[in-house]
């Protein structure tokens, strides 16, 4: 059988082609794009011996072509566009000759400052990249001046570069990029270049087009999933089926009675079935007979969970903040409100599932894999084939979707898939690929939280009290991250968002219940911030309603002078839904703000009841300010899709345990994805701020869960102190 | 045993076993990786392809039945409203993280090929099937419209 590239059976369209003005040339084809059945071990990262490479960073071709390697991986949150815009800004580059390529796992170069290691995460991407690519592609620019200068025998102050063309004053010389580079490679690059000032950005703050957009639209872009190295094994692979069961024995007479099945073997993860193609795989797991022992697995049901937390929260917890005397002044209050909310376990369900390509072959491990914690994947690996870190070779690839999940502080898939390709005994790559099923059923969930909730007004309908009792469990306890995000006890991953709750309520607590759970959870898109924000916004919005106050006014005074930012986007957002008209018959709009990652959001919904008596989100409005906004389309695209994957899980999403513990969803038939008849029309209004740029990611993602709730409750009457809001059908 | 049908306009012949689904031949056997697994139960749309015009998951279609019949691929699709749907897919900058995106515009194209001119309901019945957990749908249903205006003028 002859490999076949992928554009024999197709004449169809070409990358390039898409890439109006762009040069193709031998030099710019190898950035970016793996074809499959390319030998795939050594591609990617080899720069040409022509090129200038100043720094870690950036790589300029012959043929001008600028090539960013971008510290962040990809999954759709934009860093490939962002971080080659703070580069190609600072070196006056024309948009057009920008690529970008994903940085190997490599932390002496491509740390995140904000981490201490190679990782994406918590929404940093450009806050910790604003300022080094900006000087990777200013020292760039300073060389090439330079090189310029000394060519031309004039003085470098006296050069301008325009969308990629150097000119000097007289405007004798002209010069590309290209042109200059063999010059500049052989100059010293400035440590410490000179910046330009913001008033000087002519992409910064634009919309640019997304580098990696043409090739996401015509089917070129290359995932994990597309990897086909030669002679390349495909795994699945069988999990327990209640979490911490083991295997006890294995009867795999069938499976391996399955045409293309070459073994099966038993790993800590589960069991592996090895075939020559993936139709082979998947049949030969669905024959396998397993007998598991279930003695060390956790065996509660959600409800038997939500009984346990319920009583952990009648008790104050360990105090996360602690303002005034909560117990006095509830006890002397005029009205006091108390709700218990509960929030399910929650998959993060990526498009692409969990896979990785590994190949372990005279001594050395080449990955290819989503990587999130590059750092933390690339020692898993090393440890699982006893080498050195030095000889794993671990590329990130464009990953489809993630929303934490890819982001594992104890590297468990990278564990999982390297502890899978080695059982093979053999050399050959080994592809492993998780099901749907092993996805949804697969765990790493957003952890399942109860809160108890009391909150109290005074005679003039003031707030004077707030007791917030979470009940939670930590993902952070065990892992690298512990020491960063557990302090005195404390997990942020748990309060954040609400022991920093920003109205001025005089006596105010949060307390923190963190409770064991033999379920492994991870963080989920935002977070705590989450489920603690949809607790803040909807249990004050009830005060408010109980009190008469108007829920944007009402905000407005417990933030004071204090909270300009958190208010800025609040009177934005209601001043856009005011444009938009007055609220439609049989409708209702509901409000809320919130801060995650440094970046202050509100949104405001308008929702009527639809078929079946659900929920029927119509519009949003959103104003969001992350600071200075580098790509306010980009930040506008993730405000939209962080809002639609709040939309869907306040209103449909949620993984059930039975009794025994086994999860009663496994694909998205049962676990209810928001679909496009179900998405709001939206509106984001981005804040001209010239703060530090800040996260997008997840930030959209908060406010939508209370702004739909506060909407459904003044439409309703029915508060939604449980979710999701349409109850599952299990 | 070997079985034909064709291919991006090319007649193909794939020595597989009947019983196995499209996507797998299409992506193991051809490496046309533009079409992606994403569920294997029909429920997600990534896999989307066009079978004899018309719009197919091909995680459910065991090869036996494409027997003899014309499959197009994101690889392979051609035509106005396919290049208009991936122009304007581009113009406002559509997809996020990109997997499901191949099956969204095999949905899409397949929508405008048979409504010229749809309307948000239309959009919202012919495009349900395929979602996008990035949630791209506001410009997806906005690219459509402008696919279909690109058309018309």
């Amino acid at each position: 059988m002859t490999r076949q590239s992928d554009t024999t059976a197709t004449g169809g369209l070409t990358r390039r082609g898409f890439l109006k003005g762009a040069v193709a040339s031998a030099a710019s084809l190898v950035i970016g794009v793996q074809l499959p059945g390319k030998a795939w071990a050594e591609d990617g990262v080899a720069p040409a011996a022509s090129a200038f490479a100043p720094n870690a960073f950036v790589r300029i071709d012959p043929d001008s072509i600028v090539t960013v390697i971008v510290k962040h991986i990809e999954f759709g949150q934009g860093p490939v566009t962002g971080l080659s815009t703070l580069v190609a800004e600072e070196l006056d580059a024309d948009w057009l000759q920008m690529r970008a390529e994903l940085a190997p796992a490599d932390a002496s170069k491509y740390s995140n400052k904000l981490f201490g290691l190679q990782g994406t995460g918590g929404s940093t991407a450009m806050a910790s990249s604003y300022e080094p690519m900006r000087k990777a592609g200013a020292a760039a620019r300073a060389v090439l001046v330079q090189a310029a200068a000394d060519r031309w025998g004039v003085d470098p102050r006296e050069i301008t570069i325009t969308r990629g063309t150097l000119t000097d004053a007289a405007g004798a010389h002209k010069a590309s990029f290209g042109d200059l580079v063999a010059d500049a490679s052989k100059l010293e690059v400035p440590s410490d270049p000179q910046l330009k000032s913001p008033d000087d950005f002519h992409l910064i703050g634009t919309q640019v087009g997304k580098l990696d957009t043409p090739e996401k639209s015509n089917g070129k872009q290359i995932f994990t999933l597309d990897h086909y190295p030669d002679d390349m094994v495909v795994a699945t692979i069988l999990h327990p089926p209640q979490f911490g069961a083991t295997v006890k024995s294995v009867d795999d007479s069938a499976t391996r009675a399955v045409k293309g099945v070459i073994g099966v073997k038993t790993v800590p993860a589960g069991v592996a079935v090895y075939a020559e193609n993936t139709h082979a795989a998947l049949k030969g797991r669905k024959a396998l007979k397993v007998d598991w022992d279930s003695s060390g697995a956790e065996t509660r049901s959600s409800q038997q969970m939500e009984r346990d937390y319920s009583k952990a929260t009648k008790k104050p917890g360990l105090d996360a903040r602690n303002d005034g005397d909560v117990e006095k002044a509830l006890n002397s209050a005029d009205t006091v409100l108390e709700a218990e909310y509960f929030f399910p376990f929650l998959a993060h369900a990526p498009m692409e599932t969990l896979d990785a390509v590994i190949q372990f072959k005279g001594g050395q491990v080449t990955a290819r894999m989503g990587s999130q914690i590059q750092t933390v994947d690339r020692g898993a690996i090393a440890q699982v084939f006893g080498v050195d870190q030095g000889k794993v070779m671990l590329y990130t690839e464009y990953a489809g979707g993630s929303f934490g999940r890819r982001a594992q502080p104890g590297g468990e898939f990278a564990t999982e898939a390297a502890q899978v390709a080695k059982a093979l005994g053999s050399d050959r790559p080994v592809k492993l690929m998780w099901t749907r099923e092993n996805d949804i059923q697969g765990g790493r969930y957003r952890p399942l939280a109860l809160y108890r909730v009391r909150g109290a007004l005074d005679k003039d309908g003031k707030v004077v009290a707030w007791d917030q009792q979470i009940a939670v469990q930590s993902f952070m306890k065990g892992t690298a991250f512990e020491s960063a995000m557990v302090k005195d006890g404390i997990d942020s991953t748990a309060v954040g968002g609400s022991a920093e709750l920003p109205y001025a309520i005089p006596n105010l607590r949060v307390g923190q219940h963190l409770m064991e759970n033999g379920v492994p959870t991870l963080w989920w898109r935002s977070v705590e911030h989450t489920h603690n924000a949809y607790v803040n916004e909807t249990f004050l919005d009830e005060l408010f309603e109980r009190a008469g106050t108007d829920p944007v006014e009402g905000r407005l005074a417990l933030l004071g002078n204090e909270h300009p930012r958190h208010s800025g986007v609040l009177k934005k957002v209601a001043e856009m839904a005011k444009e938009a008209g007055d609220v439609p018959e049989g409708r209702q709009r509901g409000v809320a703000v919130h801060k995650s990652f440094g970046s202050y959001v509100a949104e405001i919904a308008e929702v009527s009841e639809g078929a079946g008596g659900e929920p029927r989100v119509h519009r949003m409005w959103c104003a969001v300010d992350c600071g200075v906004p580098v790509n306010p389309d980009v930040i506008r695209a993730q405000m939209e899709g962080g809002m639609g994957y709040g939309i869907g899980a306040v209103l449909y999403d949620a993984i059930s345990l039975s009794d025994g513990g086994y999860v009663e969803q496994s694909n998205f038939d049962r676990y209810r994805a928001i679909r496009i008849h179900e998405m709001p029309d939206i509106e984001v209004e981005v804040i001209r701020s010239t703060e530090p740029p800040t996260g997008v990611g997840e930030p959209g993602t908060p406010p939508s869960g209370p702004a739909i709730a506060n909407a459904w409750r003044r439409l309703t009457g029915k508060s939604v102190h449980r979710l999701p809001l349409v109850p599952i059908t299990a | 045993m070997a079985i034909r049908f064709e291919l991006n306009g090319k007649e193909v012949s794939a020595d597989v076993e009947p019983d196995t689904p499209l996507l797998w031949v299409l992506r193991d056997h051809f490496w046309l990786t533009g079409t992606k697994f994403g569920c294997g139960i029909a429920q997600c749309g990534a896999c989307t392809v066009h079978l004899n015009g018309l719009t197919r998951r091909s995680c459910i279609t065991p090869i036996s039945r494409v027997e003899g019949g014309t499959v197009t691929t994101i690889e392979g699709i051609s035509g106005e409203e396919a290049r208009a749907i991936q122009d304007a897919w581009v113009a406002l900058d559509v997809p996020q993280c990109g997997f499901c995106q191949s099956g969204q515009v095999m949905s899409a194209t397949a929508l405008l090929r048979e409504i010229p001119k749809p309307t948000d309901e239309n959009i919202d019945q012919a495009m349900a099937g395929n979602i996008c957990r990035c949630a791209t749908y506001v410009r997806i249903r906005k690219a459509i419209h402008r696919a279909s205006d690109s058309l018309e003028g």
